[in-house]
């Protein structure tokens, strides 16, 4: 049995909203009704917040029937990764640490997409914290893959994936540290991006790695996908992290032919343990993009192997202390086994965090511990520079670099959960782009046999998301 | 090879990252993390004796980075509002057990 359905365009429901022909209200009535059939089977939403939504939904249809002009995204039913925090709505980040949350400001990307007139359905689903390749690491249960239920989406923003997968939504945002984003986007067959970091505002993300955290959105199509990121991309005062740079016009970057473009294909992403399958159609995905005028080249990324070894030194160093926070004092849960603060401290996070995220924090205590510092962490952002000082030297060559999103496709629930370093192996081909801070974007490229989909990952420089999204919509044009 | 880690380490580890294990968990945790180390070990092939460590990327972009806020006092979140979701408050601050032991 699959749950997939292809979601009309930004662009259709946006004119259907505008004549009239639809009404906001009416749609995020049945987005709601889809949501409830569907939501017990797959586990996509944790909280609904219906009530924004329709207030939200009757602004769009009061403005549409007074004629005025309406903004980029109105009307649309948009999901929200519960990592990022949504006033009065529930916010657990996956963890019953954060069981009971309720944030008390939006975040910045939330509050922009509601600006321009989204009508916010939910939070979804994830791994814990975002610490996981196919969202079983969640403490509500895990998320199953539209395309087969048996299967996982991927992760950890599984949930922002399978809901566009599965139309529960239109389009939706996740998170991205390691492959985030871009491995459930590939595992649910949609279009997923991850922006140069810097280029969205993370105020208000539950912080896991803050030098590789990046937010971006998920769509069933590279336009609109684009049209999303435009919105919440750009500077913002509460972030002083994020990039000052003007916001290119993306949904215009995707109708720029690219007879001529340069593009790089890096003989490391195509080793072993890439799935005969997924090989095929990413090879079916280059050819097509070579008929379409592009020059492919090969391009050298030597030191590939390392970027899993690198990315989760760094990755658990700043989780270990980014996860500090949640100590039972402010917010979130405190034990009631609370004798004295120091034992308030360790009960309330041993029953807080699940497995994986206790992994992770002591392993990032341990790469930052006296002695092991030099070995480990400085080692890793020692290796982390080399492996973006490749990244610049291959894009002096090529406009664009070609890879698949992820070494299979999905896998079955269960199947690699007991083995910590076959799960961390998942995102082999997304962490390096994580860790050289550059943009990228996920789109589908073909099927394998058993009909899963599989993703053709298009990387670009720092703040080249246009080229990115141009080379992304030839591959989808092709599809 | 030798492993690195030991249920000591491992337990003091976790009291540095104030976390309480229970013994099953702590020899899972050896096994995990010393798997993972064995792993990580492959970057000492790579010679990075003259590489500068990167800890975060914005300096490797030409544009847009480094601007920050005017220092000037704008409206918080109120004060009910923050205490409302912390697990115990006198209604000014926030309480914990007590600290100091006598």
């Amino acid at each position: 049995m699959t749950f997939t359905e292809k979601p009309k365009t930004l662009k259709q429901l946006r004119a259907e909203i505008e004549t009239g022909a639809t009404k906001a209200s009416d749609l995020a009535n049945r987005y709601f009704e889809r949501i409830e059939r569907i939501n017990p089977e797959l586990n996509v939403y944790l909280h609904l917040s219906k009530d924004r939504a329709l207030e939200q939904a009757e602004r769009v249809d009061a403005l549409a029937a007074k004629g005025d002009p309406l903004p980029a995204l109105a009307g649309i039913p948009v999901g929200i990764k519960d990592v990022l925090v949504v006033r009065g709505i529930p916010s657990t980040a996956g963890s019953k640490i954060l069981k009971d949350y309720i944030p008390p400001y939006d975040a910045t990307s939330v509050a922009r997409l509601e600006e321009a007139g989204s009508v916010l359905l939910g939070k979804l689903n994830c791994d814990e914290f975002a610490m996981g390749s196919s969202t079983e690491n969640s403490a509500y249960g895990p998320v199953r893959n539209p395309v087969d239920p048996e299967r996982v989406p991927g992760g950890s923003s599984g949930g922002s994936a399978a809901a566009v997968a599965a139309n529960i939504a239109v389009a939706t945002l996740g998170s991205d540290t390691g492959g985030s984003i871009r491995q459930p986007a590939s595992f649910c067959g949609v279009v997923g991006v991850l922006p140069t970091w810097g280029r969205v505002s993370r105020y208000g993300l539950i912080a896991f790695a803050s030098s590789l955290d990046r937010i971006g959105p998920f769509a069933g199509n590279v336009r609109d996908a684009a049209t999303m990121l435009g919105v919440i991309a750009g500077f913002d005062p509460n972030d002083a992290t994020s990039l000052d740079a003007p916001v290119d016009d993306y949904a215009a970057e995707c109708e720029k032919p690219v007879e001529g473009m340069r593009i790089g294909v890096p003989a490391e992403y195509f080793g072993e343990g890439l799935d005969e399958e997924v090989r095929s159609a990413i090879e079916a995905g280059i050819a097509r993009l070579r008929a379409a005028g592009c020059t492919i080249k090969p391009v050298s990324l030597p030191n590939t192997k390392y970027a899993i070894p690198t990315y989760y030194l760094v990755a658990t160093a700043e989780a270990s202390a980014n996860l500090a926070r949640f100590d039972g004092v402010r917010y979130g849960y405190r034990s009631p086994k609370s004798e004295n603060l120091a034992g308030m401290y360790r009960h309330s996070r041993d029953e807080g965090f699940g497995a994986e995220v206790k992994r992770r924090i002591l392993l990032g205590t341990y790469a930052l511990s006296a002695g092991f510092y030099d070995a480990y962490y400085l080692k890793a952002q020692q290796v982390r520079r080399l492996l973006a000082e490749e990244f610049q030297r291959a894009f002096g060559e090529v406009d664009a670099i070609v890879t698949p999103t992820a070494p299979t496709p999905a896998f079955k629930l269960g199947e690699k959960t007991s083995d910590p370093l076959s799960m961390y192996l998942e995102d082999i081909y997304t962490v390096t782009a994580s860790l050289a801070g550059i943009c990228g974007v996920t789109v589908p490229c073909g099927v394998t046999k058993a009909g899963l989909p599989v993703g053709m990952q298009v990387l670009a420089s720092h703040l080249r998301e246009g080229t990115a999204f141009r080379v992304a919509c030839a591959v989808e044009a092709a599809e | 090879m030798a492993d690195k880690v030991t249920v000591e380490v491992v337990e003091r580890v976790a009291e540095l990252a104030n976390l309480e294990l229970t013994e099953v968990e702590s020899v899972e945790m050896v096994r995990d993390l010393n798997s993972i180390l064995d792993y990580v070990a492959q970057l000492s092939e790579l010679d990075t004796s003259h590489v500068e460590p990167l800890a975060q990327v914005a300096g490797l972009m030409q544009a847009g980075r480094g601007r920050l806020r005017e220092d000037v006092v704008v409206p918080s979140l109120e004060r009910a509002t923050v205490l409302s979701q912390a697990p115990e408050t006198d209604g000014a601050f926030f309480k914990v057990p007590k600290v100091i032991e006598r």
